[in-house]
Formats: C-alpha cells, structure tokens, sequence
C-alpha cells in the first residue's frame, strides 16, 4: 500500500498549492514542499529492504481482463530513479520559490509540478506496463504544460506544443510496444516479463517491440535524430528545465532501457543501434553545444550529449557499462541540475542569458561563481569531481568496443565528443564569470538570497563528495542499481567505484580530451572562420514544415469527404442506408406481419393527418422561416397526441414540455439569422432529393410496419415484471433511467451540463471582436408593442407557485406514476422562462438567487454521490435501495434511493435549459436598438441585469 | 352512451384539428397563424381530456394540466417575436 501512496500522494497532494496559493507564494512553495518530503520519506522507509536486495510490491487489479494492473512495484532501480526524481524534486521546489516573479501564479506552478512528480514517480514505480505507458503520457502531457507554463510568450507555447508532439508520438509508440510486449511475454507485469526472457526473444514480434520500445525511449530522451525538442523546451521557467530536462523526464528513456535492459542486451541490434545512436548523439550534440550563444541552450545541448553517452552505454550490453550507466544518471542529476540553477540564477540577476553579453560576473556573485565554476568542472569531467569518475569508466568501455569490425571508431568518437565537452564547459565558465566585465540589462548583479543559492550548492557539494569518496557515498547504492537491472540472472555486476585506476587507456583519452578542449576553445575564433557556426540545418523549420505538411494532407482528405454542405452529406447518408436496406431486402422473404392492426377511430385519423400535413408542408414552406418553426410546433402537437393516444404518457409529457423549450429555442436563434434564405437550387437537385427523402420516409414507414405486426420478444417483459421488485417503482420508463440504466442517465447529464458549458463558452467569445461588431451593426427596431406587456407580466406571476407545483408533483411521483425529474426538470425551468418573458431577464435574475451553472455541478455531483453512497453499502455503483417507512399523519411512504439520484437530473434539467436560454438572449440584446424603456412595468431593466 | 357521445366529441375535436392547419398554412397574416397555433393547444387539451374519458383513466388530465400551462408560452414567444424580435428582454 505504501507504494502506492508514494507516486499518488503528489497526484493528490496537487491540489494543495491551488488552496494554499491564495495565502502567498511561500504559502504555497511549503505544501509543496510539505508534500515531495511525505513522499520521500515513504520511500526512504522502504530504502533498506531494498538495498538490502528485496523488492517492495503493491496495488491492486484494475482492468484484469485486459492486463491492466494498478501495481507497483521497488527494487533497486526504482528507488534510484525516485530518489533521485523527489530530492532534486525538493530542491527544486525551494529554488522555485524563490525564482517565480510577481506575476507568476505559484498555484497553477506547484499544481503542474506536483503532478508532473506523481507522473514520473509513477513510471519508475510501476510493475505494469500498460500503467507504465499511461504514466509515460502523463509526463508528458504535465511537461507540456509546464513547458507552456509562460503561455503569453510564442516560444514557450511552440516549443511546449513540440515537446508533446514528438514526446506524445514516441508514447504512442511505446504504448504499441508494451502491448506487443505482453502477448509475447504472456504477462504485463514486469516482474513476470523479466523471467521470460527466452520466450520474449524467441518471439517473432521481438523485432517490432524492440524497435517500438525504442522509439518511445529516443524521444523522451532526445535522442539524435529526434533530440530538437530539447532545446525548444527551454523555454519553461528555469527550475522546470532543471527539474524536467535535466535530471528527470528526460531519464524516463534511459530508465526504461535499463529497467528492459534483461531483455534485449546482448543482441547485436540492440548493441547497433542503442550504441550507434548513443554515440551519435553524444558527439553532435556536444559540438552543437559548443557553438550556442544562450546559456540554456548551452546546457540544453550538453544535456543531450549526456544523454547520449548515459543510452550509449546502456547499448553496450556489458555488466560494467551499465554500472556506468547508472552512476553517471545519478552524477548527471547532480551537476547539471546545479548548473541550471546558476544558470536560472544569471539570468534571474543580469537580464540576460547570452553569453556574449556576460561576463566578469565572478567579482559581482562569487558564491555563484564558485558554484558555476564547480558544477561545470564536473560536467567537463576534472578529476576529483563525480564527472571525472563516470567519464572514466566510459571512455574505458569505449577503448574495449569495436563497431562494425572497427576497434578505433567507439573510441575516437567519445574522446572527441569528451573534448567539446570539455570546451562548452570552459566556454560556459569563463564567458560568464570572468573576462571582461559588461554592462548588463539588469543593473548591478549581485548574489541571490540563500534560498536561491543554497539548493545548488548542495548538489554541487555532493558532486564533489562522491569524486573524492565514490565508493563509500555512492557505492552501495549504485551496486543495488546495477543489480537490479541486471537482474537475477548470471553473477551481479561488480561495483568499484575508486578515483585512481592506474595509468589506463581511459585515463590517456581523458587527458587528450582536456588538452583538445583547451586548444579548441583557445582557437575557437580560429576555428570559426572555417566552420560556419550552425553547420546543423535547423530543426525547428524541419518540425514546422513537417507538421504544416501534415496538416495540409488531413485539410486535403477532409475537405474532399466532408465538402461542408448539409444536402451533400445527408443524401449521402440516406442514400448508403437505403443501399444496405434494399440489398438485405432483395436478399430475403417479405411477408407481411401476423398481428391485427388497430381499428382507426377519427380522432386519430385527424392527428395522423396533422402530423403528416404539417410536415409535408415544410419544405414546401422553408421560405417564411417563421411558418417553418409553426409548422414544426404542430408536429410536435400531434406528436404528443399520439403518444397519448397509444398509451405513452411519460412521453407526452416529456414531449409536450421539449416542444415549447425547443419553441423558444429557436425562436431565439431565428432573431439572430439572417432574414434571407439561401438560392434556390436547381430543378434538376430538388427532384434528386425529393427522391430519396420520399424513398427514405417510405423505407422506415415500411420497416415500422414490418416490425409492429410481428410479435416479438424483448427486454420490455423483464422491465415490466422486474420494476417493482428490484427497482421499487411501478413507473418503468422512470425505473429504467434512474435505477436499471442509471449510469447511461448519469453519463447524459454529464453530457448535457458539458454542452451547456460549450454554449457559455462560445457565446462568450461572441460578446467580443468581429462577431459582437455584427452584433453591433444588426442594431434591430422592435416593431412596436411593450416590452412587458402588465397583463403577461401579472398573468405569469400567478401562475408561478402552481407551474413550480406542479414541477414538485410530476418530480415525486415520477418513480411510481407518469412524471420524474427530466419532466419536471423542464417544467420548472419553463416556469423560470416564463417570468423572464414576461417580466424582462434581469428582473428575473435579479430574484433567482440560484446561479444556473451552480445548479448544474450539484445535479451532476448529488447524481454521483447519490451512485457513490451504494458503495459504503458494499453494493456496485449507482445499486438503489427502497424501503417504506412511517411517518405520522402522512402515513406509509416508500422511499427510494433513486430518488436522490433524479433529483440529480433535476437540478441538471433546469440548470442547462437556463443557462443555454438565456444566454442567446443576452447576446440578442446587443444587437437590439437601446431605445427609453416604455411601459415597463418592473424597476427599470439594466442591460446587463444580475450576472 | 358516455363512450359514443366521447368519440362524437374526439372526431370534432379532431377536426377542428385539421381546419386548424388549413388556416395556419394558407395565413395570410402572421396573426392568423399564430391564433391557428393557439386554437391548435385548446383543441389538443380537449383531445387529451376526451381520451382520458373514453380510457377512463385520470391521469391524462395531467398531460391536459400541462399544455394549458404551458402551452400559451409558444404564443406569447411568436408574438413576442413578430413585436419584439427578442423574446427574452
């Protein structure tokens, strides 16, 4: 259970800033704080076990039918990855307190951050791997919105939007992986999968999930060719890019090669391609870093060659590379997170991040300085720092490699990578801290309050502990690492970390690369003249056209599907089912049914001809609008008349209240067209769709036929006998939607409170800009008449308390008469409209305490709650439970739980119909000609009554 | 005898129905409609109160209920609308 708790605690804990961010920034930088230390501290209960060698399981089944397991799971390598993930997450969180500015919200940051922390956590933590690939997405989707978290600034927004698509692409990808991965394996849970190694490789899907896992890998981890997102990324606030694009996210790649590390080290594609790739990565992204001017972007690209060298490692598929691995993630985390501090910091006290605009700044900040000056010491690799350390064993590994045959090539590569490295490192130093001291935008640069300092030194403290005491401070934890990666089979990998190995190959190429780098940043003037500086065309122009591409394609296909006019797609529609109906048709026996109809009466005879009259005489009239909606009125009139007529009240009443909310709908809506009705079309197009439509009406009319001759058996026997029995009501049609289909009603008020949502949404934008400057321009003349004519006004008044009466009585006994809360839902609110008719909207606002959007969350949440309470009976969600209780002078009552649950509907109903009505109407009155208010009869109206 | 005299009564009520639609398609004003579609609701109330009659059940009186409280609303909407434009000021 622990487990769990430790990657859902900040999911959960996410709100916490969002309470606390109204009360102050530290406020808020505490419950943060508060939070990341609850789930360390967890888990550094668990630590001993598991450097002790166990492993610590929890969770439980989700979806067991398809896999999918709610487990997680520690060993070794998961408490390394969310150590490391939740105390640099400290860190960060403290530097972040004091790095946000004024305007920037701390809620909406912790809120993002605390989520991000549960997502990563979640993906280091899980023994499932389809949850593993859901948590996968979920750092993305966080990171976008992290990296965006400026989303007034264009850059922040496109290079969010890039990171999700390339990271997003690359997690749909491993989503396919894993679940190829599991049917190979015959389990999604990794601590199965990993004992089944033989039968994983054996499979024939082995090719494909090696290369669909991978995809997912390289992009998390900007792998090149994919690596352009980065650097883009860098956008975010500085303690994201430290948090996410240097010490976390991005080691999500990493992690999930080593965690699959069992499964495919040791084949020759995984060694090509993760150590080409690694390799590849590591030298261009090193000489890209070189020749940045934005210290960011210094360090963006030299994150990248790291993570290069960390996968080019990985590739190898050796016991002693993956030691190496997985010390320099945990040195890498260190430094550079240090270094994107200092880099936060500069920016934060000078104005500026380009290096051509800086330096001197060592006299300004020393202690910044210092810290630059160390962490990037690290990150070059200078012996006696944890750099020095892990660059070692690489480079060892490198001499002992051949590519292709070739036994120099791994060698030369990573010792020139190591020398840009060296390079951008003393670029980065000396450029910024010393030289010549610049004038800087941000006035006298001086160091920051410790807060900000301190988090950053720490890291580098520790960077320089572990170079000089590897093995007693990074040891144990390292060789648990190892351990578990290599897993249980063949010999534990060996683990000794020291600082001396003698005189080596390793230690040669390392001094080569440090007299390169030196010579090639002391020449870099040199060097330039002959090597244009951006000799790597830009990736962003690449990804921008690619997706312009893409997006052209999609528009080209749609466009040709889907050409926008309604005539098109209906007959298109009416033309493929009459298609189907009159092969399956042609294909079988037609006889006519067995069961007598009904005699006809006049009556009904008359309301049938009604109805048909009136909707034969539509298209015929669709010119005169107005007639248009009458006609359609008295369709729904005779409509009701026949569902009374065949016994189908609840019906008719729901129908007879849809049809005047609809009235006023449209009516509304009317005002707002244009009075002109589009051309006429040709002769030719009328006959073609007077066609189809008489062929499609006839086609229906026949099935209809067909099927109400006929006896059949349906589900409506069981309803019918069950009602009473299992849902407590003797109204069937109520019981269905509030007990036997309950959660498909749940899910359409949902449903309707979203569309009503979208309606305010929209509306809104329709108050501004071009569409209220036509709104503007329609500046209609009412022909005449009062505005709230006293007799309605009074008329309506009176008829309020029986209208909302009668709304109580169809409501309560809806679960055993004709009625419910749909019906009645509408009858309130027609109640509602009518005062707003009569009286004006704001006369009525200004009375209805009850806000519309208000009313809609309670339905939807006294709906839920009402399902929820079936729970802590033990019963499944939404089980209703009914039972008679006494009362004294009422007498029996029966009550039943899913009474609660309609009152949901209820308040939904009448929230919705609210809400979308007079919203219309407010944007109507914009366009209205603003004339004197005669003959009002109520306070005078505001124009922008109540809310 | 109730049961003839309630088809009798259906059968008017029914036709009154249909003339209804008649004056409402051929108008001419906008008025006349408008009174068509109201004379339609009154019609409709009193086929829904003959059918409970000959069904002899009392709860399409509800429905009966329902449109003379509501049905008005579409009327005074129209006009409101042909006044007005707007019919929510």
């Amino acid at each position: 259970m622990t487990v769990v708790l430790i990657a859902l605690l900040p999911i959960f804990g996410a709100v916490l800033p969002l309470l606390a961010a109204p009360s102050g920034r530290s406020r808020a930088t505490a419950v943060t704080f508060a939070v990341t230390a609850a789930s360390l501290f967890l888990l550094l209960a668990q630590a001993p076990a598991v450097l002790g060698g166990a492993t610590v399981a929890g969770g439980s089944a989700w979806l067991p039918d398809i896999g999918l397991g709610f487990t997680f799971l520690i060993d070794g390598l998961g408490l390394f990855f969310a150590g490391i993930i939740l105390t640099i997450g400290l860190l960060i969180v403290v530097y972040a307190g004091f790095y946000l500015g004024r305007d920037d919200d701390p809620g909406r940051f912790f809120c993002f951050l605390l989520l991000f922390q549960g997502a990563m956590l979640g993906v280091v933590l899980s023994d499932n791997i389809l949850l593993l690939a859901i948590f996968w997405e979920l750092t993305s989707l966080t990171s976008f919105l992290l990296i965006g978290f400026w989303h007034h600034r264009p850059e922040g927004r496109q290079g969010a939007r890039m990171a999700l698509i390339v990271t997003g692409s690359g997690g749909l990808a491993l989503l396919a992986g894993m679940l190829l991965l599991g049917q190979a394996a015959g389990s999604y849970e990794l601590s199965e999968i990993l004992t089944r190694v033989d039968q994983v490789r054996a499979s024939p899907l082995f090719g494909p999930i090696l290369a669909l896992v991978l995809a997912g890998a390289f992009t998390k981890s900007a792998q090149f060719p994919v690596h352009f997102w980065l650097p883009h990324a860098m956008a975010a606030p500085t303690p994201v890019s430290a948090y996410l694009h240097s010490a976390t996210m991005v080691k999500a790649g990493l992690f999930l090669m080593l965690r699959l590390w069992p499964l495919f080290a040791g084949t020759e594609a995984w060694f090509l391609v993760v150590s080409g790739t690694g390799l590849a990565t590591m030298v261009i992204a090193a000489r890209i870093a070189l020749a940045k001017d934005d210290l960011k972007a210094i360090l963006a690209y030299s994150t990248v060659s790291h993570l290069g060298l960390i996968t080019f490692l990985i590739g190898l598929g050796t016991r002693a590379a993956v030691v190496a691995a997985v010390f320099h993630i945990f040195n890498h985390a260190a430094f550079k997170a240090a270094l994107f501090m200092t880099a936060g910091i500069v920016d934060h006290e000078t104005g500026t991040r380009d290096i051509r605009r800086l330096g001197g700044l060592a006299r300004l900040m020393p202690v910044t300085a210092v810290i630059g000056t160390v962490a990037a010491a690290a990150m070059a690799g200078v012996p006696l720092l944890n750099g020095f350390l892990s660059k070692e064993m690489m480079l060892e590994a490198a001499a002992g490699t051949s590519y292709l045959g070739n036994p120099w090539i791994v060698a030369a590569v990573a010792t020139l990578a190591a020398l840009y490295s060296v390079a951008y490192a003393l670029r980065f130093v000396h450029a910024t801290f010393f030289g010549r001291s610049r004038l800087m935008p941000g006035g006298h640069p001086h160091d920051p309050p410790a807060g900000m300092w301190l988090p950053a030194a720490l890291l580098v403290t520790l960077s320089v502990a572990v170079g000089v005491l590897p093995q007693v401070i990074a040891g144990d934890l390292v060789a648990a690492t190892a351990a578990a990666v290599t897993g249980p089979q063949g010999p534990a990998p060996e683990v000794h970390l020291a600082l001396w190995h003698g005189v080596t190959a390793a230690l040669s190429l390392s001094l080569v690369a440090f007299a390169g780098g030196a010579a090639r940043y002391a020449l870099s003037g040199w060097v330039d003249r002959f090597w244009p500086r951006d000799p790597i065309p830009d990736a962003k122009a690449l990804f921008d056209a690619a997706l312009a591409g893409l997006v052209g394609a999609a528009r080209f296909v749609t466009d040709r599907i889907h050409t926008g006019t309604l005539q098109r797609a209906l007959s298109a529609t009416v033309l493929a089912i009459l298609a189907v109906g009159a092969a399956a048709f042609a294909g079988s026996g037609h006889a006519a049914g067995t069961r007598p109809p009904l005699p006809p009466d006049p009556a009904t005879i008359a309301g049938v001809l009604a109805l048909a009259g009136a909707t034969l005489a539509v298209p015929l009239m669709h010119r005169d609008r107005l007639l248009a909606l009458m006609l359609t009125a008295v369709a729904g009139l005779a409509v009701s008349l026949l569902f009374l007529r065949f016994s189908a009240p609840d019906l008719a009443l729901t129908q007879i209240a849809v049809e005047v909310v609809a009235g006023l709908l449209l009516l509304l809506v009317l005002n707002l067209l244009p009075k002109t009705s589009p051309a006429e079309p040709s002769r030719l197009r009328l006959m073609r769709d007077a066609a189809l439509a008489g062929l499609g009406g006839i086609a229906v009319a026949g099935l209809a036929y067909a099927v109400m001759t006929r006896d059949g058996s349906s589900i409506a026997a069981f309803h019918l006998a069950e009602s009473k029995p299992l849902g407590g009501g003797t109204n069937v049609v109520n019981v269905i939607l509030v007990d036997f289909r309950g959660f498909d009603t749940f899910g359409e008020i949902i449903v309707l409170g979203i569309a009503a949502l979208v309606v305010v949404a929209l509306l809104d934008t329709a108050l501004r800009g071009r569409a209220a400057r036509r709104l503007d321009r329609m500046r209609r003349t009412p022909a005449g008449g009062d505005r709230h004519p006293l007799l309605l006004a009074m008329a309506t008044r009176v008829l309020l308390p029986l209208a909302l009466a009668t709304g109580l009585f169809i409501f309560l006994r809806g679960h055993n008469l004709p009625g419910g809360g749909f019906v009645a839902g509408l009858v309130v609110a027609i109640a509602i409209l009518m005062q707003s008719m009569a009286n004006g909207y704001a006369w009525t606002a200004g009375r209805m305490t009850l806000d519309a959007h208000a009313l809609i969350g309670a339905g939807v949440l006294i709906a839920g709650a009402t399902g929820l309470a079936a729970l802590a009976f033990g019963a499944p969600f939404l089980t209703s439970s009914f039972g008679h209780f006494h009362l004294p002078l009422v007498g029996d009552i029966e009550l039943a739980s899913a009474m609660g649950f309609d009152l949901g509907v209820f308040l939904t109903v009448v929230g919705v119909v609210l809400l979308a009505l007079s919203r219309i109407a407010r944007i109507e009155a914009r366009a209205e000609d603003r004339r004197p208010n005669r003959g009002a009869i109520a306070e005078p109206a505001t124009e922008d009554g109540g809310r | 005898m109730i049961a003839t005299a309630a088809v009798i009564a259906a059968a008017a009520a029914g036709l009154g129905l249909l003339l209804n639609l008649w004056r409402l398609i051929r108008g001419p004003g906008a008025a006349d409609r408008i009174l068509a579609l109201d004379t339609m609701t009154v019609n409709a109330i009193a086929l829904v109160l003959l059918l409970g009659l000959a069904y002899g059940t009392g709860l399409y009186f509800e429905a009966a209920i329902l449109f003379a409280m509501v049905g008005f609303l579409t009327t005074v909407a129209f006009c409101r609308y042909l006044l007005r434009g707007n019919i929510i000021e």
